[in-house]
């Protein structure tokens, strides 16, 4: 036996010699799906009180927040956003819809731009998949207004639009949907990038964006 | 009720005026107090060093001994502790069905003196008297073993002519932790010199606790800096009335209790 | 077979150890802030949940039920993986674990790699291995950036610089980043960090990183961090490899609902870390188009055979026992000599290595129980630290050396005066006859032995003249006395 085949038989050999042989797979499920979960699996909030915990939690990291109360409003939201952090170059992924491009801004769409010209652009702007309010958290997974991971990492600077029956109350809801969604890359960001290695406070911005600006629409 | 006394080995040896305090305790409130000769200890020290093969006797003993109890008091939360965690695994490595249902029929009837006092006989003033400053040390056994709570605090608060000091870092262990206490001397000191300083800071003249083993270590590290602070088991305060308080206010002072007691006195 | 866990086969005794640390003080003034700072944080996270209690139960249920079934959940997780485009690697062992890891980056011509925080990678002692055979390996995770350039060991899971503060973080990126007018606030250094390891981001085409969780029904890896370096590993590198133990595999995607809870809350007190990272094998046009996982064993099989050890896979490695423990809080993370410190560090340690190495770890605690207190899947520390004194004793007795250890002489010398209460009552006479040695003004300060680490901080009281069983007797006789 090759020593890579070896080395697999070897270790579920060790597993199976300490675990009681069987194979079931019914009864493998059937294990699975009697664990209990006592825990809160569905929010009991109200849409505005759901909103506001989502902003109240994402303030506390220290990300910005904006409203824009109708597609139209958007872009002038998001370009006086922009405009207030000073930045005028901003990268969207291919198929950011072209009404809510900001006035004003100079925009670069991804087409699969190498890194070293999203680094030198100011910030991107993108769309979500979801949003938590629990935590405060706003997740992407690739979708037309997000893009690929790279776009929403390089750049120093995030504007992320949130559409307000995109926040779910808990992390059990999201996870519940995401799953939906298919196997395309999760990213779960909650403020911007931090970190806690020094004395165990949380510092923002490190590598990842260091400044995140989420709008709210609707 | 009767209630038997498992007194544990090492308040028999080093701290007998903890037991004399319980009986007194017990018996003022009308209970009647046995104290079945054969006892010895409950095992801890063996099964938490390693001696997992030592210790399983002693709890056959210990089952043996008490098996007919109607209630089992022990002033030690650690004990307690013990019997309530380990028994029952221990009584299962055996294989013997009748003691496995001997310590499960048993450990229902076994209190830590203060769960005696409130739980069972539905106590929590005994009327005591203990004119000092006193501060109470939570033993991590009590604590998170038996998970016993306020009710040592709310038998305290009952204490006529006592001030209870809240003590910082209250459920901070205090670093004696049995063979811990001798085996990794340094991080143990280190751990007691933080607890001595949160004592000292309550300005209290009595440290008190449940379990005598962590006090015997803080009263040892208090007597080396020369700290003016007694440490006294929660049931000689509770043992101390008006009556005993004239004569006692200073023989409450352990170390004037254990001159009487060495001079055969005592009780 | 090398089961490897870092340097622990060659680390001092905890207890000698212990001893330099304790004189370090500035090194205890850091980790009682630090710790200080995480342990209000978490208690403040912890207790806005109401239903805490009740994702600690079910974290600590999915882990048992998939250890019952692992084989099953490894081999569904290489299944899923493989159809995503993934490859899957096996390691008995540490040795295998950096030969196929090695042989990977040489494939794919490397000479260089850019790692996100990996506990395994630094318990198979990846480094050393591949800067003995000229492949540069560059931390990215500003503690690990810290140790690595210090070249100091981790002392913390979590934040493995928590030993240092940031005056001694500023100087050492002043001397090795040459930046002599660096400031000492925090961004100062966070800034340092992010200009230092930017170029290497962008151009280095091999990520490696471990995973906190491997979900068996999709093929996933979980990565939950702070900085972004993750997300830049994880993302922009043209190849991925990933050291992941076998231990973290999770049944379904759901199952994340419990842990991506648990983890962030425990680990840093946060709500939520500021990032979390899910793949699944390659996914076109978006990250490493080649993505390869190493499922590691290196002891972790011998671990899940012991029925009372097995619990210890349970961890998730937040480090909450760590932050709670009196020991750990005195001594910080160096003493325990390994990758893994604090309570969980001295069960994982000595049981990844058959109990051969780390003896001296299971005695590192007080048993106080508050590492099981705040452990979020419901680990058993103190349990498995008494099962595992059992069997460091069993194993010394196997030895005439070790029958004649004076504590092994003791315990059976106890073990038969507690048979029986006439023998107890004669060791309390020749006790109390036999101190006086010892005792001086009604006090006990200096003994012989072993006993002397008592008497090394404290005094002691001579045992009094009578015994309770004593008074009782003479009581019993005069019943009004």
């Amino acid at each position: 036996m090759p020593e890579a085949k070896l080395a697999r038989e070897v270790i579920l050999a060790r597993i199976r010699s300490s675990n009681p042989p069987e194979n079931d797979e019914m009864r493998l499920i059937q294990e699975w799906m009697g664990i209990p979960r006592p825990f809160r699996k569905k929010g009991s909030l109200a849409a505005e009180d759901r909103l506001d915990l989502f902003e109240d939690r994402l303030r506390d990291y220290g990300g910005g927040i904006h409203h824009a109360s109708s597609e139209i409003e958007l872009p002038q939201v998001i370009a006086s956003a922009i405009a207030a952090r000073g930045k005028r170059k901003m990268v969207v992924p291919p198929e950011f819809p072209q009404t809510w491009l900001p006035p004003g801004v100079e925009i670069l769409k991804d087409q699969q731009l190498s890194y070293a010209v999203l680094d030198e652009c100011n910030g991107v702007i993108t769309g979500c998949t979801l949003a938590i309010a629990w935590t405060g958290t706003i997740v992407l997974q690739g979708g037309p207004r997000e893009g690929r991971r790279a776009l929403t990492l390089v750049p120093d600077y995030h504007v992320c639009i949130v559409r307000a029956d995109q926040i779910v109350e808990l992390v059990p809801e999201a996870l519940e949907k995401l799953r939906s969604f298919g196997t395309r890359p999760i990213t779960f960001f909650s403020g911007p990038s931090a970190t806690s290695d020094i004395e165990m406070t949380r510092i923002k911005g490190v590598h990842g964006p260091r400044v995140l600006d989420a709008i709210i629409l609707g | 009720m009767n209630i038997s006394l498992f007194i544990t080995c090492y308040n028999d040896t080093l701290f007998p005026e903890t037991g004399m305090a319980v009986v007194h305790v017990l018996e003022r409130l009308g209970h009647t107090v046995d104290f079945p000769r054969a006892q010895t200890c409950c095992g801890q020290m063996h099964y938490n060093s390693g001696y997992q093969n030592e210790a399983l006797p002693l709890m056959r003993k210990f089952v043996e001994t008490f098996r007919d109890a109607e209630a089992v008091c022990i002033p030690s939360g650690s004990c307690v502790a013990m019997m309530r965690e380990q028994y029952p695994k221990m009584a299962a490595t055996t294989g013997e069905r009748k003691l496995v249902q001997d310590v499960e029929k048993l450990l229902p009837r076994i209190y830590e003196f203060t769960e005696l006092l409130v739980n069972k006989l539905g106590i929590d003033d005994v009327g005591a008297f203990y004119p000092h400053r006193v501060t109470y040390h939570a033993s991590c056994h009590s604590l998170r073993g038996l998970h016993i709570g306020d009710i040592p605090l709310r038998l305290l608060r009952n204490v006529r002519g006592m001030e209870l000091v809240e003590l910082p870092e209250w459920d901070q262990c205090c670093g004696f932790g049995g063979t811990f206490a001798i085996k990794n001397a340094q991080t143990s000191a280190a751990m007691l010199a933080d607890k001595m300083k949160n004592i000292l800071s309550t300005g209290a003249e009595v440290c008190t606790a449940g379990d005598n083993s962590c006090l015997m270590h803080i009263f040892g590290g208090m007597h080396r800096q020369q700290a003016n602070v007694k440490t006294v088991h929660i049931a000689e305060i509770l043992a101390s009335t008006e009556d005993t308080s004239t004569e006692k206010v200073s023989a409450r002072d352990a170390s004037s209790e254990r001159a009487l007691m060495q001079k055969g006195g005592g009780a | 077979m090398t089961v490897r866990i870092g340097w622990s086969a060659t680390a001092p005794d905890f207890q000698d150890a212990a001893k330099v640390s304790l004189e370090n003080a500035q090194l205890r003034r850091n980790v009682k802030y630090a710790t200080d700072v995480i342990r209000a944080k978490r208690a403040k996270v912890v207790n806005e949940v109401p239903d805490w209690e009740q994702l600690c139960q079910a974290g600590s249920a999915i882990k048992a039920h998939t250890l019952r079934h692992l084989d099953c959940y490894l081999l569904q997780f290489e299944e899923n993986l493989t159809r995503a485009g993934g490859h899957v690697h096996w390691a008995r062992d540490a040795d295998e674990a950096n030969q196929i890891i090695r042989g990977l980056i040489e494939q794919y011509g490397g000479k260089e790699i850019i790692k996100v925080k990996t506990m395994t990678s630094d318990e198979v002692q990846l480094n050393r291995d591949l800067e003995a055979h000229q492949i540069t390996p560059y931390e990215t995770d500003l503690a690990d950036l810290i140790l690595q350039l210090s070249q100091d060991k981790p002392s913390h899971i979590v934040v493995p610089a928590l030993h240092k503060n940031r005056f001694e973080v500023r100087e050492l990126f002043k001397e090795k980043m040459k930046l002599p007018d660096l400031g000492d606030q925090p961004t100062d250094l966070t800034d340092a960090a992010r200009r230092y390891l930017r170029q290497k981001f962008l151009s280095v085409k091999i990520g490696f990183s471990g995973a906190n969780f491997a979900v068996a029904e999709t093929g996933s890896l979980v990565v939950v961090e702070s900085e972004g370096n993750g997300r830049m590993c994880l993302t922009l590198p043209d190849v991925l490899i990933s050291l992941v133990g076998i231990e973290k595999i999770v049944p379904t995607f759901q199952d994340l609902e419990v842990f991506l809870q648990l983890l962030p809350r425990s680990a840093t007190g946060e709500r939520m870390n500021p990032y979390t990272s899910m793949w699944t094998g390659v996914a076109p046009g978006d990250g490493p188009q080649a993505v390869h996982v190493v499922l590691l064993d290196n002891g972790r099989t011998e671990v899940h055979a012991d029925p009372i050890g097995r619990q210890t896979l349970h961890c998730i490695r937040c480090a909450a026992c760590l932050n709670a423990c009196p020991v750990y809080r005195q001594t910080g993370g160096h003493a325990y000599g390994s990758v893994y410190q604090g309570p969980i560090g001295a069960i994982v340690t000595p049981q990844l290595q058959s109990m051969e190495h780390s003896q001296s770890l299971p005695y590192a605690s007080s048993l106080c129980g508050a590492c099981y207190e705040v452990c979020p899947v419901k680990i058993n520390i103190p349990e498995v630290l008494i099962h595992l004194r059992g069997k460091v004793v069993r194993e010394k007795r196997k030895h005439l050396g070790g029958k004649l250890d004076p504590e092994n002489l003791g315990m059976q010398a106890m073990s038969y005066i507690f048979a029986d209460a006439k023998r107890l009552e004669a060791a309390q006479r020749m006790a109390r006859f036999g101190q006086w040695p010892f005792v001086h003004k009604d006090m006990i300060s200096k003994l012989p032995g072993m006993l002397g680490g008592w008497t090394q901080a404290r005094d002691l009281r001579p045992i009094p003249r009578q015994s309770f069983r004593q008074w009782w007797r003479k009581r019993e006789r005069k019943p009004n006395a």
